[in-house]
């Protein structure tokens, strides 16, 4: 069986990854990974799902009846990083995340995780845009 | 009258565009660091201490009393928002505020905080305009002596006060007087512990080792333990007119009133700053509720957040009456601004309002601007102070230690002065890691130089006759004064440390069902240990909501900050 990696945030971005990404695990016949972690750095991490955040996601991914696993946790990598080593450990076939505007100011100074692991991922990628 | 034209002239100055912008630059950066828990106004001054020398003494004096009151405007966002005191007088806010966002009036506790502290801190101002010039006349008569005795009020309140325990913060002190004394005796111009080194023989700068012990140490704190998972926002809801109904501000107005006629006189004694004023100001409210309003302390009362939050702007006026009326600092940020002063080669004490009354006027009447200015920028920009928040904290520290460094050169231009900052950093690291207050050392070394050489001054006009000291009528009745400060607010540490017993324990009731319900409650206990210190025993490091026996609650944000207000203020 082959496996999806999802970047998963706790917004409407996020689920719109997560939907697109349950469409393509129904027509691959995949298993779905959902990661959110976070690295703890900072105060405020809007991008980091709580446990409500987190039973939702299990909500909606157990009501489209795919296989799936949730990988959520605290970790000293990036976000980036650590989409892309789960996707190279479990020889994933997709990585789906979404895709938003960035100011390039943002961008130098936070980095770009969407850019990262456009770039360095091992598999195809896809980008999910915000209709 | 004569103070009052005074006053107006203090105006004419602030009001000159370029100070309103010093003073809005001021508002903003002590509301930011107000926001952010471990980083206060006093950090923050004593880091622009460097960086403002080529400004004229007004500008600066109107930016640091801006970041001083921005800084008690600030520390209730975070407390109200994410029960995570950003500053050590906010720790009482965060009781009821945080209970009020989670029922979603997180607007109207954020509104009545600001206006509160609009309200508390216009009027103490008034107070403080008219009080202070009559303490400045009483001041001018003193001599050495009893410049002595005063000096005396202040070591031993601020070393004995400033901090969870007596003998550690009277170490700090001895620690502060100590350094005070390397370098030329001013009498005899023998050098005193410089181990013949020439880079030791000017004495070590004040702002050096306040910089180190504030910034540098406390980066490394921070460092030391960085704190897992993020909290979560409460966000605000609601509209404008949703901010303060009729009903609140019906609720909120006599806390507001009673909160400023108890922080002014608490904070014009040297009995510990804001954080008594908030303490005192909500157990108040608590008695005097009544019915409906009563009960709902505990679970988000509007009287909770609007007297102390009153309470703690008024103290921060009421602190510098004894500042500039007689140049003794009763909190921190208080030092770090006589630092200034000194700085600006300004004399502190009781000629201040005498040799510098324009200057004096015109931080005054700032204190009036910068209140109106943060009353209209806080509510409006809650949005961005909460995303300050998310500044990664590596980048934010980093930042930091480069300024502090990037400061501590320019003191100079002497690499050695860095080496300095470094080794008193690691020493404040170290205290700061046992629960040794850091304001008392600050204090120490800033009013020993002056102590010393007033006392010595004394025993050379009395011929060595220690008795003197006290003969004097004006001292002794000083001395009296202390004695009576003392009794009181050991009394008053008693009854806050009760209360914070009172809290905790109901604090734990209520987290039983906070932990079940949103599981967030690791991550409110893992936030409160990096705001406050981890030294205060039972201090929460790990969450145990369902023992009552743990002092200190993982939602409660009070009993470790008790040892926390050497740093916030």
């Amino acid at each position: 069986m082959s496996t999806i990696v999802v970047g998963y945030v706790p917004n409407a971005l996020g689920e719109a990854a997560v939907a697109e990404a349950v469409e393509e695990a129904r027509r691959r016949d995949a298993e779905l990974v959902v990661i959110n972690t976070t690295r703890a750095d900072r105060l405020v991490n809007p991008a980091y799902a709580d446990s409500e955040d987190v039973s939702k996601l299990e909500g909606i991914l157990s009501a489209a009846g795919v296989p799936y696993s949730i990988r959520h946790s605290i970790s000293e990598a990036t976000a980036a990083e650590e989409v892309v080593d789960t996707a190279a450990e479990l020889a994933a076939d997709l990585i789906v995340i979404g895709l938003r505007h960035r100011t390039p100011v943002g961008k130098l100074i936070m980095g770009s995780t969407a850019q990262t692991i456009l770039l360095s991922a091992p598999c195809n990628v896809l980008a999910v845009k915000l209709s | 009258m004569d103070n009052f034209f005074l006053l107006m002239e203090g105006f004419a100055t602030a009001m000159q565009p370029m100070y309103l912008l010093f003073a809005l630059g001021g508002v903003l950066v002590g509301t930011a660091v107000g926001v952010l828990p471990g980083i206060g106004p006093a950090m923050t001054v004593a880091l622009l201490m460097p960086i403002t020398y080529s400004l004229e003494p007004t500008a600066a004096i109107i930016v640091f009393a801006g970041i001083y009151y921005g800084g008690m405007y600030g520390g209730s966002t975070t407390s109200i928002l994410l029960n995570t005191p950003g500053e050590s007088s906010s720790i009482v806010t965060a009781l009821e505020g945080n209970k009020m966002a989670k029922a979603g009036r997180g607007a109207a506790a954020l509104a009545t905080a600001a206006v509160g502290s609009f309200v508390a801190g216009t009027i103490a101002t008034v107070l403080l305009s008219f009080l202070a010039p009559f303490v400045a006349a009483f001041a001018v008569q003193i001599g050495p002596v009893e410049y002595v005795a005063l000096m005396v009020v202040a070591f031993l309140t601020v070393g004995a006060l400033l901090g969870s325990s007596v003998l550690r913060g009277l170490a700090s002190l001895g620690l502060g007087l100590f350094i005070a004394l390397v370098g030329f005796d001013a009498l005899t111009a023998q050098q005193r512990y410089t181990f013949g080194s020439p880079f030791l023989a000017d004495g070590i700068d004040v702002v050096l080792v306040a910089v180190a012990l504030f910034a540098v140490g406390e980066a490394l704190y921070v460092a030391s333990r960085l704190r897992h998972g993020p909290i979560k926002v409460i966000p605000v809801t609601g509209g404008w007119t949703s901010w303060l109904r009729k009903d609140d501000l019906r609720r909120s107005w006599k806390p507001w009133l009673r909160g400023t006629f108890i922080g002014f006189p608490v904070g014009t004694i040297p009995a510990g700053g804001a954080d008594v004023a908030t303490f005192l100001s909500y157990a108040s409210e608590r008695k005097l509720a009544k019915g409906e309003n009563k009960k709902q302390f505990g679970k988000g009362a509007i009287e909770g957040v609007a007297g102390p939050e009153a309470a703690n702007n008024a103290a921060a006026a009421g602190v510098l009456v004894p500042l500039l009326t007689l140049g003794i600092p009763t909190t921190a940020t208080a030092a770090m601004m006589l630092v200034a002063f000194q700085r600006y080669q300004i004399p502190v004490g009781p000629q201040l309002f005498e040799s510098n009354s324009a200057l004096v006027w015109a931080l005054i009447a700032s204190l009036y601007v910068g209140n109106l200015m943060l009353l209209v920028l806080n509510l409006p920009l809650v949005g961005i102070w909460v995303k300050i928040l998310q500044i990664p904290r590596p980048y934010l520290y980093a930042g930091i230690l480069v300024f502090a460094v990037l400061g501590a050169f320019s003191v100079n231009f002497t690499p050695i002065d860095v080496i300095i900052l470094l080794v008193v950093g690691i020493l404040g690291f170290f205290m700061r890691r046992f629960g040794y207050p850091i304001a008392p050392m600050v204090v120490g070394l800033i009013l020993g130089p002056i102590f010393e050489s007033q006392l010595r001054r004394s025993l050379a006009i009395s011929q060595g006759d220690p008795v003197a000291l006290i003969q004097s009528p004006v001292a002794a009745t000083i001395y009296v004064v202390l004695i009576v400060i003392f009794a009181l607010s050991l009394l008053l540490k008693r009854r806050q440390r009760q209360f914070e017993a009172m809290v905790a324990a109901n604090a734990d009731a209520a987290d039983v069902v906070r932990g079940s319900e949103a599981g967030t409650a690791g991550a409110g206990a893992d936030a409160s240990t990096t705001a406050p210190s981890v030294t205060a025993p039972g201090s929460p490091t790990s969450s145990a909501p369902s023992s009552p026996a743990t002092s200190a609650a993982p939602s409660s944000p009070t009993s470790p900050g008790s040892d926390r207000k050497d740093t916030g203020r």
